[in-house]
């Protein structure tokens, strides 16, 4: 348990550690995105983990990352032609960020960092907390940009073909308001980050202080 | 005039680091020196420029006729991480000083999305040859520039009093939002 809450707050691996911040950036234009986003990247997580702690005492510190990055691809390979046959619309929005799930630093970190050292059990918990940390950070993300910038907030749309309903709200009655549509473009998500960034740090920096 | 266009288009308006947040990890984590964001730089132009070579012959010539296309993120992984290896190697024999300028750059490579992610678009966006090797050169330029540029915007905020919360990473995506602004197409039309 502990190691989950971990993964969540101490560890944020977007708002910490400052680790897989392309994807981070590039997909929170909408709420439905990121979730799917943080699910793909938890599950190659959790299970690169696995993988990667079974086989840590055959592999040689030498080639270790080569090794690491393989077996990553392979997954993110697995992932891609699973969604590319069941969740075509998926596949397509991510786009090319969907094989950069490869190069994303948080999956390679954890497997140096922590697979490669402790248990199955143990490193699958991390996996689990990372990933869940992960997904939060960029709902969060997500629901400020799309809300403020769009004015909707997108449940689902592009997985309605699995679930079969669609699920697109407006927030602020229409027509009232002029949606900030610069929070949508580039510029918005670095800004967004930034300050979430700076309240993530104030927030933790004012309860060390209460703890003292 | 199509080819200057896609340059032109792929150091500024379309940039790599600022439009389709490629690399940023090295954006933000090594640009707070003017020197070491100028050798990740040339570095990252390097393998960048060699690699998309070999991974559009591989793609169009191995991958395509025998139906493989699925495997194109493995193998072009596989590209990346022994194109670092290899001009590593040649580096460290040829010139040693060099190596000690570049050196530790080039291993953090393989992991850097602006190069996988520069493969992946000369991909999906179809480009021949040419338009290949114009879009590769360009983004890596594009990426060399935002990032020294960036670098020497960090220093000089280094001396400056920012808020306590802002310090480190928040006031560096703050200016890397503005540099996005700049670089928007926005202000160009």
């Amino acid at each position: 348990m502990k190691t989950i809450q971990n993964g969540i707050i101490k560890e944020n691996p977007v708002f910490v550690l400052l680790l897989g911040l392309c994807s981070t950036l590039a997909i929170t234009t909408k709420f439905e995105n990121a979730y799917l986003m943080g699910i793909c990247v938890t599950i190659v997580l959790i299970v690169s983990n696995l993988i990667v702690s079974c086989i840590r005492k055959w592999i040689p510190d030498s080639v270790k990352t080569p090794v690491y990055i393989l077996i990553i691809a392979t997954l993110v390979t697995i992932m891609e032609l699973l969604l590319q046959s069941y969740a075509r619309d998926v596949y397509q929005v991510f786009g090319i960020y969907l094989p950069l799930i490869v190069v994303n630093c948080i999956i390679l970190g954890r497997a140096l960092a922590v697979a490669s050292k402790t248990s199955v059990c143990k490193s699958i918990l991390d996996g689990m907390g990372i990933g869940l940390g992960y997904t939060i950070a960029l709902m969060i993300i997500a629901c400020i940009r799309e809300v403020l910038g769009s004015n909707t907030i997108t449940l689902m749309d592009s997985i309605s073909t699995i679930t079969g309903y669609r699920a697109i709200y407006h927030i602020f009655p229409e027509n009232e308001l002029i949606p900030i549509s610069f929070l949508i473009s580039p510029a918005g998500a670095f800004l967004t980050l930034g300050l979430l960034m700076a309240i993530f740090n104030a927030i933790r920096k004012g309860g060390k202080h209460e703890s003292h | 005039m199509n080819l200057i266009n896609l340059f032109i288009m792929s150091i500024l308006t379309e940039n790599i680091v600022l439009m389709k947040f490629l690399g940023i990890c090295p954006f933000i984590g090594t640009s707070s020196k003017e020197k070491s964001a100028f050798g990740m730089g040339v570095a990252v132009t390097i393998v960048i420029t060699l690699s998309s070579i070999i991974t559009h012959l591989l793609y169009y010539y191995i991958l395509v006729p025998t139906d493989t296309t699925y495997l194109k993120t493995l193998s072009f992984v596989l590209v990346v991480a022994c194109m670092v290896q290899i001009i590593e190697m040649l580096i460290k024999r040829r010139n040693i000083k060099l190596y000690h300028s570049l050196g530790i750059y080039l291993p953090l490579i393989t992991t850097n999305c602006a190069v996988l992610g520069v493969l992946l678009l000369n991909i999906t966006n179809q480009y021949s040859f040419l338009e290949m090797l114009t879009f590769s050169i360009g983004s890596s330029l594009g990426f060399t520039l935002v990032i020294y540029i960036f670098s020497t915007i960090r220093e000089a905020l280094e001396r400056r009093n920012v808020p306590d919360s802002f310090k480190g990473y928040p006031i560096a995506l703050i200016t890397a939002s503005i540099m996005a602004l700049l670089f928007s197409r926005y202000l160009i039309v």
